[in-house]
């Protein structure tokens, strides 16, 4: 029987709400509408697997992944990491992931290896484990050793999001939460990136949530894709599955791109039939 | 490896960040070096001034000191708060406040590691202006209690981790005005705790509140001790209120920071980097 690596159940999570004092003392109610981000979200995701989101800006899928993290507290429902309830066990399931988001989050004027080093000691490893493993790694993502002592803001973008990928894997998570982790890195380093997941998962017997906008991406390295619109699931399925969902048009095998367009096309055009 | 093993090396983090934080922008750190010792001179002089502002015979020797210690004890203290309390608006000046909240470390870890960092700069920026005011001014310490003092220091540094606990829950709320806020927290302990001033000068109305601040009990211990030569044994009616403050100030503000990082993480605040 699969493991089950990540299991959430019916959650959801608004921002904002509720009454504000301000108007209701100038005559109004006050009442200010919660933005929902993600709604009664449920899915499963095997020990093993890359488990692709995709969906629209503003659909719900870095909110789902910082659910994840134990970044936000969902308002209702439930997510286990190996077991572990984010809520209730929050200190066991960090020790079980890593996150890397799509802005390279560092101390700008510190070097990659500093960077690297604080977040190996924050996740208990000794100081000369870690540095074997920064270089290890970072080698291993074609990140030039004459850069690992100059300052981060002195690298490109997409030398620091390989930076941001290093740390992540430099912990050994067996959920690893990739929030657009290619997003501005150039073709090569992509395909170095996408090598990399995969042989993380193939070697290091870890669990990959991935979100991306990049459907050649999805398709290459997922195997089950999740599409999120307005917080909420609207399919999910194999990426060969979801290609299914959407007729061939001209003797052309539809793509992921397709399938995206036109499950998201639909939910817009029946709310707007609703609407009207 | 053991749970003790990984705390301390978390913790370590966190003093090994801030001292390479400090090397990185050791530019910065000379500014505020000089920045503060310019302000400390600055308050001093008004003592060696005093004879020619009130045309009366004064001890400036004795005023001078009285200043000397005011501002010393102060920038101590202040340091201490400021490096506590800008622990979360500095991560989120720099976007990492994410990074550093998912990492699986219990607050006190946190707390400890920052707190060490704090002490040790801090009486490194300390002994700098000490420094630099002895060149400026011939100051005699032959009576000084100098353990005394230290111990008052140190007694007074416990009082001021807590509050600084308590303050750095405010960028933790407030994302874009947070940081700014600390520092009324600090201009109320310095208007209530007599640092250039006896707080019988103030009106009676607040002279209680100066009974509350610590620096108040910090001040006075260290004028003892410096001088007038007081004894360690006779500095304990200095030290058990900084200490019972201290008790309660930092497992108050350990818990203030618990909840508000839930409220946060429930209401969506990490997200948004000032």
């Amino acid at each position: 029987m699969d493991t089950i690596a990540l299991n959430i159940q019916h959650v959801s999570k608004s921002f904002g709400g509720g009454r504000r004092w301000l108007p209701r003392l100038r005559g109004g109610n006050g009442e200010v509408r919660p933005i929902v981000a993600v709604s009664d979200i449920t899915l499963q995701v095997r020990r093993g697997e890359i488990f692709g989101v995709l969906g629209p800006n503003g659909s719900g899928k870095s909110t789902l992944i910082r659910l994840i993290s134990t970044l936000l507290l969902p308002d209702s429902g439930t997510i286990t990491v190996f077991g572990h309830d984010v809520v209730r066990e929050e200190r066991a399931v960090q020790r079980l992931i890593n996150r890397v988001s799509v802005e390279a989050a560092f101390f700008k004027r510190l070097s990659p290896i500093e960077n690297l080093l604080y977040g190996a000691r924050l996740y208990g490893l000794s100081g000369d484990e870690a540095r074997r493993r920064i270089h290890e790694i970072l080698r291993r993502l074609d990140v030039r050793a004459d850069a690992l002592g100059k300052p981060m803001e002195e690298m490109s973008r997409g030398m620091q999001q390989k930076v941001a990928i290093a740390r992540a894997f430099l912990t050994a998570p067996i959920l690893l939460l990739l929030d657009e982790p290619t997003t501005g890195l150039d073709p090569r380093s992509k395909r170095e990136v996408q090598a990399f997941v995969r042989e993380l998962r193939d070697s290091h017997d870890a669990t990959i949530l991935l979100t991306t906008h990049d459907m050649e991406e999805a398709d290459a390295l997922c195997d089950r894709i999740a599409i999120m619109d307005e917080g909420r699931i609207i399919a999910l399925d194999t990426p060969t599955g979801l290609k299914a969902l959407v007729h061939p048009s001209n003797g052309r095998v539809p793509t992921l791109e397709d399938v995206f367009m036109q499950l998201t096309g639909k939910v817009l055009a029946e709310e707007e039939e609703i609407a009207a | 490896m053991t749970p003790i093993v990984h705390q301390a090396r978390a913790s370590y983090a966190f003093i090994e960040r801030n001292l390479n934080l400090v090397k990185r922008y050791w530019g910065w750190e000379l500014v505020w070096m000089a920045y503060t010792i310019a302000n400390s001179l600055a308050v001093s002089y008004i003592g060696a001034g005093m004879e020619q502002i009130s045309g009366q015979k004064v001890d400036t020797h004795y005023l001078i000191l009285y200043l000397v210690i005011g501002t010393i004890v102060w920038r101590y203290l202040a340091v201490i708060f400021h490096a506590i309390s800008d622990m979360i608006g500095w991560e989120r000046w720099e976007g990492t406040i994410e990074y550093t909240l998912m990492a699986p470390v219990p607050r006190i870890t946190h707390l400890v590691g920052q707190t060490f960092f704090a002490i040790i700069y801090s009486l490194i920026h300390t002994a700098g202006i000490l420094l630099a005011t002895a060149v400026f001014f011939n100051l005699d310490l032959r009576n000084a209690n100098l353990v005394g003092t230290l111990v008052l220091l140190l007694a007074g540094s416990l009082s001021f981790i807590g509050i600084g606990i308590v303050a750095a829950i405010l960028p933790l709320l407030f994302p874009e005005r947070g940081s700014q806020m600390t520092h009324l927290i600090l201009a109320v302990l310095l208007f209530v705790s007599g640092v250039y001033y006896p707080v019988t000068v103030l009106p009676a109305w607040l002279q209680p509140l100066a009974r509350l601040s610590p620096a108040t009990y910090v001040l006075e211990g260290m004028r003892a001790t410096l001088l007038e030569g007081a004894a360690l044994t006779t500095l304990w009616p200095y030290i058990w209120p900084l200490l019972l403050m201290g008790g309660i100030a930092i497992p108050l503000g350990v818990r203030a920071f618990q909840v508000a990082e839930r409220y946060a993480k429930r209401t969506g605040r990490l997200k948004r980097n000032g």
